[in-house]
């Protein structure tokens, strides 16, 4: 398992790319997917919502258990991954790529690591 | 407490397994996808390590009497050879757990317990055995038992031993010779589907699982964790105890007053537990209480344990003991007790998931029935 070098990450196992005209994009990392077993349900938060780093924005349902989806960043959402609502197996087979699940407009983040920060915090 | 350990430990982390403490024993909860391992067993096979289970050995003149006093099935009519499902209940008719007895020879019979009540059900073998001539013996430790299961089992199995599997009829059991290890094979699973489980020494489990592995590789024989052995079970309409099964509960109240044998001509007819059960006959007869049925929705969210059934108005109409999203029926399925008014299949009810109201339909038990 290897975290891409370009992204950021929380401790709550979320990526966020660099912003681009101010906007970032949101998903959960491999190490994450893993965990949590395959996924079958995505809720994620509507658009033109605005919501707070660090807080509960929607849900990720595996066969097992529920989880909160946690954003690491506060913002305006811009756009949802209608691909991964209609096939949640995504989140496991692409987690980094094309299992990203919304952008926003940033305007503030919790505290992001890097790479190899994200790397020691999983113990990878 | 420290979890226990199967004698497959080292097994299964070398396969990169995701554990889980289930009853105090550290598990395999899934290899890979617990999906791929559920249709590996519906459509080829799963090889599972189910060594936490409960094995305690019962022998001597009288341990067929014993187990007809001390369990509510009609356990010494059973055949030689022959397995059976069946309950073991408090004297207020509670269900202590749920168990297989395979009788392995004319004065001796092994009870498989849930690993969660395994000493539950000792002790009170033990306690209730008292004025019998029989012997209750703790084997958890004497066995390591493994499961192939699926439609190629057969197969597998068959390429790795001499046995007479045509003639090992379902809930039955021959002790045999499985790759040059001497086991007791017994034709039972808890999938749904054909299978066996093999109860082999501890020593024995890794060279077992190791030839079974290698026996089933072209046929699509995967190892399978605990999950999809509930997503299995669950699909067959086979209960689980602590979810369908409890002390608060008796036999009747389950949907499963078939195991209590009211005719029993042992010991006159007396066992543990009898008199309230014929209460409990009686009254889901006349006065049925909750019902044990199936829930399918068509919405995506899961119908998780514990969530209440609601009918139209919002009034709760009864509970979840499980659910999961179901990989053959492509939809979330549970199991639940609702009122015997709305019981019927075919009615419309709901779920409240995490404060919505998800529609779902009423079903008959099981989900899921393998084509003979």
């Amino acid at each position: 398992m290897s975290n891409p070098t370009h992204l950021q990450y929380s401790k709550e196992h979320e990526w966020l790319t660099a912003a681009e005209d101010g906007v970032s994009t949101v998903g959960i990392t491999e190490h994450a997917a893993t965990a949590l077993g395959d996924i079958v349900y995505v809720q994620l938060p509507e658009v033109g919502t605005t919501v707070t780093a660090g807080e509960s924005v929607g849900e990720l349902e595996s066969t097992k258990s529920v989880s909160d989806l946690f954003t690491p960043a506060s913002g305006e959402i811009v756009e949802i991954n209608q691909a991964v609502i209609d096939d949640p197996a995504l989140v496991n087979s692409e987690p980094f790529t094309g299992a990203w699940l919304y952008k926003l407009r940033v305007t503030d983040t919790v505290e992001l690591l890097d790479a190899a920060g994200y790397d020691a915090f999983i113990g990878a | 407490m420290s979890l226990r350990h199967t004698a497959l430990d080292a097994l299964h982390r070398s396969l990169g397994a995701t554990m889980t403490d289930f009853a105090g024993w550290d598990m395999p909860l899934r290899y890979g996808s617990e999906r791929e391992e559920h249709v590996a067993v519906r459509t080829k096979a799963g090889l599972f390590d189910l060594s936490h289970m409960g094995e305690i050995t019962v022998s001597g003149p009288q341990a067929g009497e014993l187990l007809d006093h001390a369990l509510v099935g009609f356990i010494s009519a059973l055949g030689v050879l022959r397995a059976r499902y069946t309950m073991i209940c408090r004297e207020d008719g509670g269900i202590l757990d749920d168990l297989i007895v395979y009788r392995t020879a004319e004065d001796e019979y092994l009870v498989v317990a849930n690993a969660s009540n395994a000493q539950v059900v000792l002790d009170a073998l033990t306690e209730r055995a008292a004025s019998f001539d029989a012997v209750v013996r703790d084997d958890r430790d004497a066995y390591a038992l493994l499961a192939v299961q699926g439609p190629e089992a057969n197969g597998i199995l068959a390429s790795l031993t001499d046995a007479d599997l045509p003639g090992l009829k379902y809930y039955a059991l021959l002790p045999a010779t499985v790759a040059d290890r001497q086991v007791w094979l017994a034709r039972t699973g808890y999938t749904g589907e054909d299978g066996f489980e093999v109860f082999c020494a501890p020593a024995d489990a890794e060279h077992l699982w190791t030839a079974l592995s290698a026996a089933g590789a072209d046929k699509g024989l995967l190892p399978c964790g605990l999950s999809c052995r509930d997503t299995l079970r669950l699909e067959a309409g086979m209960p689980l105890y602590g979810h369908e099964l409890s002390t608060e509960l008796t036999p009747f109240d389950a949907g499963l007053g078939r195991v209590v044998r009211f005719d029993k001509t042992s010991n006159d007819g007396q066992f543990v537990g009898r008199k309230a059960l014929e209460q409990a006959a009686a009254e889901a007869e006349t006065n049925p209480p909750r019902k044990l049925v199936g829930l399918v929705s068509e919405g995506r969210r899961v119908p998780r344990a514990e969530y209440a059934v609601v009918d139209a108005e919002g009034t709760v109409i009864g509970r979840i003991t499980s659910g999961a999203p179901s990989p053959t029926l492509g939809k979330p399925i549970a199991i639940a007790y609702v009122d015997a008014a709305n019981a019927v299949p075919g009615t419309a009810v709901a779920v409240d998931v995490r404060g919505r109201h998800e529609p779902v339909e009423v079903v008959a038990l099981p989900f899921y029935k393998r084509a003979r």
